[in-house]
């Protein structure tokens, strides 16, 4: 079953709720009854099992067993049962990794398909899971979709699904249940026809329906710009004096968009960091031309902070790593503050981006309480604030429903066309196409 | 998947004894040899630890750089004791506080000796202790409550993370625009960020625990068996001989004094 609805609907309530590990009391109200097997759900545990939308977040243990064991082992299953259990686990969602392999050496799809894993020892007759593959490169989604598709087919077991990319989901349940904003029952069936009854309204909603993905009507810009940024012979390091095995020669362009792609760890991210003047090159150089530069050093890891803003920002794969400030409003003024812009200045800038990204009503929030799709904005704003001539994104549309998609990729490509050059470390190729990107495919030999 | 698999430690050997008797060993020596002050006890103890040490299943290069800050800190301790431990005898140096005397001079290498004989085999043992096996023991062998220990093992799992996080976020002040501040500001603000994204991991990672059945009512059983036999015995005992070499000799000699005497 999948379970679709707005953000703010009670998806994920719903299902910590089935799995038993809702705060008590004082954490909220509840009313009604829930069973799960005939029992309260608390007194149920090991009867449903959760896998959550972090992959990080998910591994207890230190080596993939003892992982799939913890479960086992805190429902009181005899010591001689568990490590059958394990294997056969570990065979369902075909992680074919020795019991000894440590989890920290795991991609993002096998920690979930371990998860997975951890959750089917404990031959639970629900399986819930949260947004499993939101976190995932393409190549991950399909990993864990099969895995659950095979899992379910063999143990017989029941799903419940909460996920906003319907397509990867539809051809594995049978029955779609769409809850309203307000948390109400709005439709239950099978999966094409709830889809095509109710289709409009799950896309605004930002549920990915197929057929209805959004849209972006491009802004037409000057076609030849001045070059800002070039990468010759360029070689990266995440830890210095540890290159990865990856030789780039680029030129960045104003009114350009840069996308980096690649499979996961061929070293996006670092190269990304790197453009943005943040990381050291290992070897090879960046280098600003004198157009992005404006009397600075022409290497970008020479600038200072400040210098840094109005050249070159960064946007950061988990937005929580660069909030700052205590509220949203504060957030957005950093930059401008920091440039020493003046106030009316400043109060113009961050109005402007609150209206424009629809963060007004939450001005004075804190950015951490702040939803995974209001924040991704949020940090996108933060970093436009101080008007930066380049634009460096890492991921910057994993994870989002449809509508903060189309709400990022309009914005970004109005950017483009105003003559920001963008460079994005991306898996996604409907972003790529919406915004007309030159593509930068990496892979782990040296070009 | 059984008691001891330390990668790449060679079997029988002290590596794979289990982290319980690891560190009963560890603490008989540190505890006997915290109550004297003198050099026979702590010299004896170092030169047994010494012969001993071969068998700690330490490779070589790993000894070094696992037991690096024990030999830095004990000549710094007893660099320390020097200039201005309690003084006797011949004055050397005196100059305001600093006052170098043939007591203090001697006092000071007591402690270098002290230092490295109570800080290196509790190294050593250590550093081939696995935490996950450490914590069956102490659940197993010594019944700490289950809650307690395995909390402890999973949060320490997140140390590796929050390194990724540190790094991150110092990279985002500098992109923000904020890192040209002053450093012990920027610290304060960093570390207070850290501690929030801590915080977020620790209860999410609490979920899945309780996910999977942790923190419930009913018994709960061990994959892993936590054994404690005669290896494990004979490292306590060889920790016990240390000792008690320790004591005997400096007492024969008559230079045993206990602590604040």
């Amino acid at each position: 079953m999948l379970l679709l609805g707005p953000s703010g609907s009670g998806k994920s309530t719903l299902l910590a709720a089935l799995a038993g590990v809702l705060g008590g009391d004082e954490e909220g109200d509840s009313s009604g009854t829930l069973t799960v097997d005939g029992r309260e759900p608390r007194a149920a545990r090991g009867v449903a099992g959760l896998v959550l939308q972090d992959p990080d977040a998910q591994v207890i243990m230190a080596r993939v067993g003892d992982d799939v064991a913890f479960g086992c082992e805190n429902l009181g299953v005899p010591r001689d049962e568990i490590w059958p259990r394990v294997r056969e686990a570990l065979d369902a969602v075909g992680l074919a990794v020795p019991l000894e392999h440590p989890t920290e050496a795991l991609s993002g799809g096998q920690k979930q398909r371990l998860a997975l894993a951890g959750a089917l020892a404990m031959r639970p007759g629900l399986l819930l899971l949260d947004e499993p593959t939101a976190n995932l490169d393409p190549l991950g989604v399909v990993e864990v979709r099969d895995a659950v598709a095979e899992v379910l087919a063999q143990t017989g077991a029941t799903a419940v699904i909460v996920e906003h990319r319907v397509e990867a989901w539809l051809d594995v349940v049978d029955r779609v249940v769409v809850l309203g904003a307000d948390g109400t029952v709005v439709a239950d069936g099978a999966p094409r026809e709830v889809l095509a009854a109710q289709g409009a309204a799950l896309a605004a909603s930002g549920v990915w329906v197929p057929g209805r993905e959004p849209v972006i009507s491009r802004v037409a810009g000057p076609a030849a710009r001045p070059e800002l940024l070039t990468a010759q012979g360029l070689r990266v390091a995440r830890v210095p004096r540890h290159p990865l095995p990856l030789c780039v020669d680029a030129g960045l362009a104003g009114g350009s968009v840069l996308a980096l792609t690649g499979p996961n760890g061929v070293g996006k991210s670092t190269l990304a960091l790197t453009l943005g003047g943040l990381l050291a090159p290992a070897s090879g150089s960046v280098l600003a031309t004198a157009a992005l530069s404006a009397g600075a050093d022409p290497r970008p890891i020479r600038w200072r902070s400040r210098e840094l803003l109005t050249r070159i920002g960064t946007v950061f794969q988990n937005p929580e790593h660069q909030f700052v400030a205590a509220t949203v409003r504060e957030e957005l003024a950093l930059g401008p503050r920091a440039l020493g812009l003046p106030n009316a200045e400043i109060g113009a800038r961050v109005e402007s981006l609150l209206d424009r990204l629809g963060l007004s009503a939450l001005a004075g929030a804190n950015p951490f309480t702040l939803s995974g799709g209001q924040k991704r904005r949020l940090s996108v704003a933060a970093v436009l604030a101080s008007r930066p001539r380049v634009l460096v994104l890492d991921e910057p549309t994993f994870g989002q429903d449809a509508v903060t998609w189309a709400a990022l990729v309009s914005l970004l490509d109005e950017l483009r066309a105003s003559g920001t050059a963008i460079v994005a470390a991306t898996h996604d190729i409907r972003f790529l196409e919406a915004i007309g990107a030159h593509e930068l495919a990496l892979s782990g030999v040296a070009a | 998947m059984t008691a001891g698999s330390v990668p790449g430690a060679p079997r029988l050997s002290v590596a794979r004894v289990n982290p319980v008797a690891k560190l009963a060993a560890a603490l008989i020596v540190a505890f006997t040899l915290a109550l004297s002050v003198d050099a026979v006890s702590a010299g004896v103890a170092l030169a047994l630890e010494l012969l001993a040490l071969p068998f700690a299943g330490l490779p070589v290069r790993a000894f070094w750089r696992r037991t690096a800050v024990v030999w830095i800190t004990a000549p710094l301790a007893g660099l320390t004791v020097a200039l201005y431990g309690r003084a006797s005898g011949t004055v050397h140096l005196h100059w305001l506080f600093v006052n170098v005397t043939d007591g203090s001079l001697q006092l000071a290498g007591v402690t270098v000796v002290r230092v490295l004989a109570i800080a290196l085999p509790a190294v050593a043992l250590f550093a081939t202790v696995d935490p996950t096996e450490l914590a069956d023991g102490l659940a197993q062998l010594l019944h700490l409550p289950a809650r307690f220990v395995l909390g402890a093992l999973a949060a320490f799992r997140l140390l590796g993370l929050m390194r990724e996080d540190w790094r991150s976020l110092a990279l985002a002040r500098r992109a923000r625009g904020v890192a040209d501040r002053r450093t012990l500001r920027r610290s304060l603000g960093l570390a207070f960020a850290l501690f929030v994204l801590a915080i977020r991991r620790g209860s999410a990672l609490a979920t899945a625990m309780e996910a999977r059945g942790f923190g419930g009512s009913a018994p709960r059983s061990w994959a892993r068996v936590s054994r404690f036999g005669g290896g494990e015995w004979g490292l306590v005992v060889a920790g016990a001989v240390v000792a008690a070499g320790a004591v005997t000799v400096a007492v024969v000699t008559g230079s045993w004094a206990f602590v604040g005497r």
